[in-house]
């Protein structure tokens, strides 16, 4: 078969609208329960770790599935700088998706917070108690988290330039229909 | 071709404005668009002395000591949890002893409100953290009137502290408590309160508005601030080690169930003193450390983090000592340096 994959796989396109609602999720939920004192800290700080080890296994589902069922390729006629920065930024974005809820776990635990999820499920703790390790890491989850939002808005910029400016079908890989 | 490129310009301002606006809403949660809420930062900064917080220490309950010891649950308490810990059974305790200051120097006779920070640990893995004192009632009803308690008692004008009473009537049993209540000279002898209250869950999903104290088996003696002040700056904890070094030290943990009538969201209102209460178990004191190198220093006594079968009610609260408290961690944690160890085996 010599057929051209033109779009990402349903179960991928799936995978990727799911984890872009659930990230966008926690960065709001992130900056939002660290800015508060109310009542709704508890079932936001809740909603954060739920949903952190939630994008946690879809990334790596993701992965999985990318090793198996590729992605479309981009362009001919994409300038050499633009498609370095499609795939740096991609690259970015995994680790990303993969390091902050690993940070936010290490991070945890390392104040000797038990970490307790949605429905009460328990994780056991990655680290031993260290102030010195617990600084460290939450000042990579703070940066970064600020990172991340940076680069899902610019990938969002640049997906919105390939289908409007561009038009050169990038934006319809992840997009369903004909 | 200017159609295509007004088209092309109008496509890049489209996309700069879903942009813009994803930006914005993220600001606006992160309240960078609103300096006027009241957040963790601002909270615990009020906490600070004049001369700034004291590096590597609790922004708040800054002198302390730790101890360890077990909690002995008589099994009754399932009648209003499941949480394991109210299984009959032993289950290992860590807390510290403290006094409400910023100070972890203080002298012990100029603090008023003593505390307690209690973790019990259940072989399910469950852990539940508190952090109680000695009055009967809270100073106010709301984490903002805190923050205004805070900024009244450290203002120079002489007239903060009386505008901010006629402002919060709530606060006058405090400070009758405050005046007017006897000292006295070991923590063996301080009856604990949560003052929040939280939801308990029994195993067939019944749910009872629960407060709770730490009754201790010691009889409280009486004493003057004076003659308190006579015993040293740091009797507390020179007492407390000599007594827990001769026998461990018993608090009966006592549950008091709410009325529907009883306010579930306001601590500075007692619940009637005839409600029904419930003897959990016993928590038995059997060694103290000091903070320095002892297993309490780097635990946040946070009184969100609570077994399944205990949650978090309506009241403001533990919502806000949450947040504050994590906010304290985070930077007492980042300054351990100013505050070192001193074992040789030390953590770093």
């Amino acid at each position: 078969m010599t057929d051209i994959k033109t779009r990402f796989s349903a179960v991928q396109r799936l995978l990727h609208w799911l984890m872009a609602i659930g990230i966008l999720a926690m960065l709001f939920i992130g900056v939002g329960m660290v800015s508060t004192i109310g009542r709704q800290y508890v079932p936001l700080l809740i909603a954060h770790k739920t949903l952190g080890i939630a994008i946690l296994v879809l990334a790596l589902v993701r992965l999985l599935v990318r090793s198996v069922s590729g992605a479309p390729a981009l362009p001919a006629d994409l300038p050499e700088p633009m498609r370095l920065a499609a795939h740096l930024s991609h690259v970015a974005l995994y680790a990303l998706m993969i390091g902050m809820p690993l940070i936010g776990w290490a991070m945890m635990s390392a104040a000797a917070y038990p970490i307790v999820l949605f429905g009460g499920f328990r994780l056991p703790p990655i680290l031993p108690q260290s102030a010195s390790l617990h600084t460290m890491l939450w000042s990579a989850h703070f940066y970064l988290a600020f990172a991340f939002f940076a680069l899902v808005m610019v990938h969002l910029a640049a997906a919105l330039f390939h289908g409007l400016v561009r038009r050169d079908g990038v934006l319809q890989t992840m997009l369903s229909g004909k | 071709m200017p159609g295509s490129q007004r088209s092309a310009l109008g496509s890049l301002m489209l996309i700069a404005a879903v942009v813009g606006f994803s930006v914005g809403a993220f600001a606006y949660t992160a309240g960078w668009l609103s300096p006027g809420r009241l957040s963790s930062t601002e909270l615990v900064s009020a906490l600070a002395p004049p001369g700034g917080p004291a590096l590597g220490h609790r922004r708040n309950h800054a002198k302390g000591v730790c101890f360890t010891g077990t909690f002995e649950a008589n099994g009754t308490a399932v009648a209003l949890s499941k949480a394991t810990v109210f299984t009959a059974g032993h289950y290992p305790v860590l807390g510290r002893f403290n006094l409400a200051t910023a100070d972890p120097n203080a002298a012990d006779p100029t603090v008023r409100v003593r505390g307690v920070g209690v973790q019990i640990s259940a072989p399910d893995n469950s852990v539940w953290r508190m952090a109680l004192i000695d009055p009967p009632v809270f100073a106010v009803s709301t984490p903002h009137g805190f923050y205004d308690l805070l900024e009244a008692s450290k203002s120079k004008d002489p007239e903060a502290m009386k505008g901010f009473v006629a402002a919060h009537p709530e606060f006058a049993a405090f400070g009758e408590w405050a005046t007017k209540a006897p000292w006295t000279a070991s923590y063996a002898e301080v009856t604990f309160n949560s003052l929040n209250a939280f939801i308990f869950t029994d195993a067939a999903g019944t749910k009872n508005a629960v407060r709770w104290s730490l009754r201790p088996e010691t009889q409280a003696v009486p004493i003057s601030g004076a003659d308190f002040a006579k015993l040293g700056p740091n009797h507390l904890e020179e007492d407390i080690t000599e007594r827990v070094a001769k026998s461990p030290q018993r608090w009966t943990l006592v549950l008091t169930v709410a009325d529907p009538s009883d306010p579930t969201s306001d601590p500075t209102r007692a619940w009637p003193p005839e409600r029904r209460t419930v003897e959990a178990g016993t928590l038995v004191v059997q060694k103290i450390e000091p903070e320095v190198d002892g297993p309490c220093r780097d635990i946040n006594f946070d009184p969100t983090i609570l077994p399944d079968g205990i949650k978090v009610a309506d009241d403001p609260f533990p919502a806000a000592r949450s947040a504050a408290y994590a906010r304290s961690y985070d930077l007492r944690t980042s300054e351990a340096n100013h505050y070192p160890r001193t074992a040789v085996s030390a953590k770093p």
